[in-house]
């Protein structure tokens, strides 16, 4: 049988068997949240069980948990919708932050992948209280956590709003919206385990936000639309499996650390993105030297193995990731990237497996220097 | 065994197929394996569970495009239809204000009986200054078309009117008003929530341009929808959620793959038994109004008798309160009008539009029936509320 390895988790994670099984018999309950009958109250239950599970896994209240249909939508909807009209932006950020401003500014980062802090500040001189920042917590190429507690401090002195795009973060690091005071916060279910669909925007306190999806006055009128029931419920007990999970997932680090040092003994010019920053511990992106990314992916596709070359939304694209690039990387260096990630399901097996086919690959196609 | 069903609590006959319907058990079943054996990120083009996942969801595309007539490639998958006719109204509206070619057209028409998220979209258009027109309906609930081609210029950017009413369930000539537009140069969409797989349709020989379609009306999951945009000649909106680009640039987010694949299927089994389907509801419909008028003085149904989908009944209970009436019949799972305002008081906007005073609204119910609903549910329905209604009117405390 084929060998099916699947190490793209920060496109899409597996559906966790428990969440199956709670989306399933979500579907076959009938009732509209909204409707004051039954069954509408039933349906109403299931969801506010699992806006308790959400708020949970962000440390916040369920009273601040906003449904969207995903992480991109509440990116969008924190975007559009912080009133304020001049947005800062990293310029590592996700296409559904990026691509909502035509004006945002962009934030520079350093080599490591962490945004430059001075930067923030200087671009903080002015405005501030006219300010969205908007930095995502964990990038979704390269894995680096960026200092958000930090960044809350500067930007709050200034009177700035922020927004964190913290969808490849939850589930891997805890995460304490109270504390860190962050006023927009952004999570995706599919990321965690639970069903595509649906995500969910998170209210500082005291914080509201101009509703940009206009309807039946559902989300306290902070998003219109029946909603999504299955999905919320499935989105609902993968928080709370994540929740738990959170030392599990932390211990992968050490197997993401020794694939790395098995991968960089084999080749010693590859660079790994983030190396030397912080970093969500299931996250690889390592160059190949001498095989462009492509290559890469079509080779240990046939072998079995799913991983990727970036954002999965723009890999349809054929251009160098931004992220990369923005970390200083050249062309080249970019186009012979792809991306390890690890997940709620994978085992120590799969990257041993991994490992090896990456280097007989590199072996075989590589560029090494003489001697080697 | 007698004891145990005995004791076991009757499960409500559940009558408000408007506000959603039950997920078909044939859905699920199509939903499940993309769920678990087949999870790629659609968007995924770097290996073989990215590829599965794009190509069922071009299925499911196509079982919806052959419901309305379309072509595949003219559908895009959203959250459901509240972000369907925002993106509609609001896409449309806002391209062509930023993208002006040829005269301006500003104006915006709709009706007073859209549903909530057409009525919201609209007003935030006026208060951003386009010129919106809300026609009236008539005492049976449709738009008269004369008045319509009165307003509908050469400055129209947008007519947005919906196929099916939720409330009372009246369909619009929506043949004509396609004419109307086509006539004027105006864009045509339609809020079809209720209608699609419930009544033929056919975007090129209605001539609409945008159509919103929604999963949870037709027996698919909540959480998807679509929005139809033709092609030829090209509608150009400008995008609600910005991002990785998906569907066209229209739409961007992951696609939520087993909630495309409910959809489609969905779509499907309505297409495949809609006449069927009709003539059963029909019938039941029949049978319900005969039911009560036999049973009791007072009783009056809202909406065209006609032009009307055979799932819906909205009756005025002449001297009850809709909501006592429903207090006192827990058995049945019935509602005020839409779910959305459920838990608002005030009288239905769209029978107060039809003429009804405040009373005759406050009296009425919307009963909805549908794919699960048996005779002999029907029956005690009728008798339940025979009952009911009877105890309410001899008590002192009425209207």
């Amino acid at each position: 049988m084929r060998r099916s390895v699947y190490l793209d988790y920060n496109a899409t994670a597996p559906v966790r068997p428990e969440v199956i099984e709670a989306v399933t018999s979500a579907l076959k309950q009938t009732g509209n949240p909204s409707s004051i009958h039954g069954f509408g109250r039933a349906a109403r239950r299931l969801v506010e069980d699992a806006r308790a599970e959400i708020a949970a896994l962000v440390a916040s209240k369920p009273a601040r948990v906003v449904f969207t249909s995903g992480g991109t939508e509440a990116n969008n909807l924190a975007l559009k919708g912080s009133g304020r009209s001049r947005i800062l932006v990293s310029s590592i950020e996700h296409p559904s932050v990026l691509q909502v401003h035509e004006n945002a500014v962009q934030i520079p980062v350093d080599e490591r992948g962490n945004i430059k802090l001075s930067a923030l500040e200087e671009l903080l001189t002015e405005d501030g209280d006219k300010t969205l920042v908007s930095v995502m917590m964990a990038n979704n190429e390269t894995g680096v956590l960026q200092p958000i507690e930090q960044i809350v401090k500067i930007a709050h002195a200034k009177g700035a709003l922020v927004h964190c795009d913290a969808v490849q973060a939850a589930g891997k690091v805890a995460i304490n919206c109270e504390e860190l005071a962050i006023d927009f916060t952004t999570i995706s279910s599919h990321k965690l385990g639970g069903p595509q669909g649906i995500g969910a925007m998170i209210l500082g306190k005291g914080l509201e936000i101009i509703s940009q999806q206009l309807g039946g006055g559902q989300e306290r009128r902070r998003r219109g639309g029946t909603e999504n029931v299955s999905g919320i419920v499935g989105f609902g007990v993968a928080a709370r499996l994540s929740l738990e999970g959170l030392a599990d997932m932390q211990k992968k680090s050490q197997a993401r650390d020794d694939m790395e040092q098995k991968l960089l003994a084999a080749a010693p010019r590859a660079r790994v993105f983030g190396a030397d920053a912080a970093r969500v511990p299931n996250t690889t992106t390592i160059t190949m030297p001498g095989v462009p990314s492509d290559t890469q992916l079509m080779v240990l596709d046939l072998e079995g193995y799913a991983v990727s070359s970036g954002s999965a939304c723009s890999s349809g694209k054929v251009q160098a990731s931004h992220v990369l690039k923005a970390m200083g990387a050249d062309d080249k260096a970019a186009g012979e990237a792809i991306r390890i990630s690890t997940g709620w399901n994978s085992s120590l097996e799969d990257l041993d497996l991994f490992t090896d086919a990456w280097i007989a690959l590199f072996q075989r196609k590589g560029e090494r220097p003489e001697g080697v | 065994m007698q004891n145990n069903k005995a004791n076991r609590s009757i499960k409500p006959i559940y009558l408000d197929y408007q506000a959603t319907t039950p997920t078909d058990p044939r859905v699920v079943n199509a939903m499940l394996p993309f769920f678990s054996e087949s999870f790629g990120n659609p968007h995924s083009v770097d290996h073989a569970y990215g590829w599965e996942a794009e190509e069922v969801v071009d299925q499911a595309r196509q079982q919806i495009a052959d419901v309305i007539g379309a072509d595949p490639r003219e559908i895009i998958f959203t959250s459901g239809a509240t972000e369907s006719n925002n993106l509609a109204i609001k896409g449309l509206a806002h391209f062509l204000r930023d993208n002006p070619k040829g005269p301006p057209r500003n104006r915006v028409i709709t009706t007073t009986i859209e549903h909530k998220c057409v009525l919201e979209s609209v007003n935030r258009l006026e208060r951003e200054d386009f010129d919106v027109i809300k026609l009236p309906v008539d005492a049976m609930g449709l738009v008269d078309m004369e008045a319509l081609s009165e307003v509908v210029t050469e400055e129209t950017a947008l007519v947005s009117i919906m196929a099916v009413n939720n409330e009372i369930g009246v369909i619009q000539n929506l043949s004509r008003i396609g004419e109307i537009c086509k006539a004027a140069g105006a864009k045509f969409h339609t809020d079809a929530a209720q209608a699609v797989g419930k009544i033929p349709l056919d975007v090129n020989k209605m001539q609409i341009d945008l159509m919103s379609i929604s999963g949870h009306k037709i027996y698919g999951p909540k959480g998807i929808g679509a929005l139809y945009v033709r092609r030829r000649p090209r509608i150009r909106l400008e995008p609600l959620i910005d991002g990785g680009g998906q569907e066209r640039g229209f739409r961007s987010g992951t696609l939520a793959t087993p909630l495309c694949v409910g959809l489609g299927a969905a779509a499907q089994y309505a297409n495949e038994e809609m006449f069927d389907e009709y003539d059963r509801l029909s019938s039941l419909s029949r049978r319900f109004q005969e039911g009560l008028k036999a049973g009791m003085q007072g009783v009056s149904f809202n909406g065209d008798p006609e032009q009307r989908i055979p799932g819906n009944l909205n009756v005025t209970f002449e001297g009850v309160f809709g909501a006592e009436l429903m207090k006192s019949i827990p058995g049945l799972a019935l509602s005020m009008g839409s779910a959305c305002t459920s838990a608002d008081l005030d009288p239905s906007y769209v029978l107060k539009a039809l003429g009804l005073n405040e009373n005759q609204a406050l009296s009425s119910l919307r009963i909805g029936l549908g794919r699960f609903t048996k005779e002999h549910e029907i029956d005690q329905a009728i008798d339940l509320l025979i009952t009911a209604v009877e105890k309410l009117r001899s008590t002192p405390h009425g209207l």
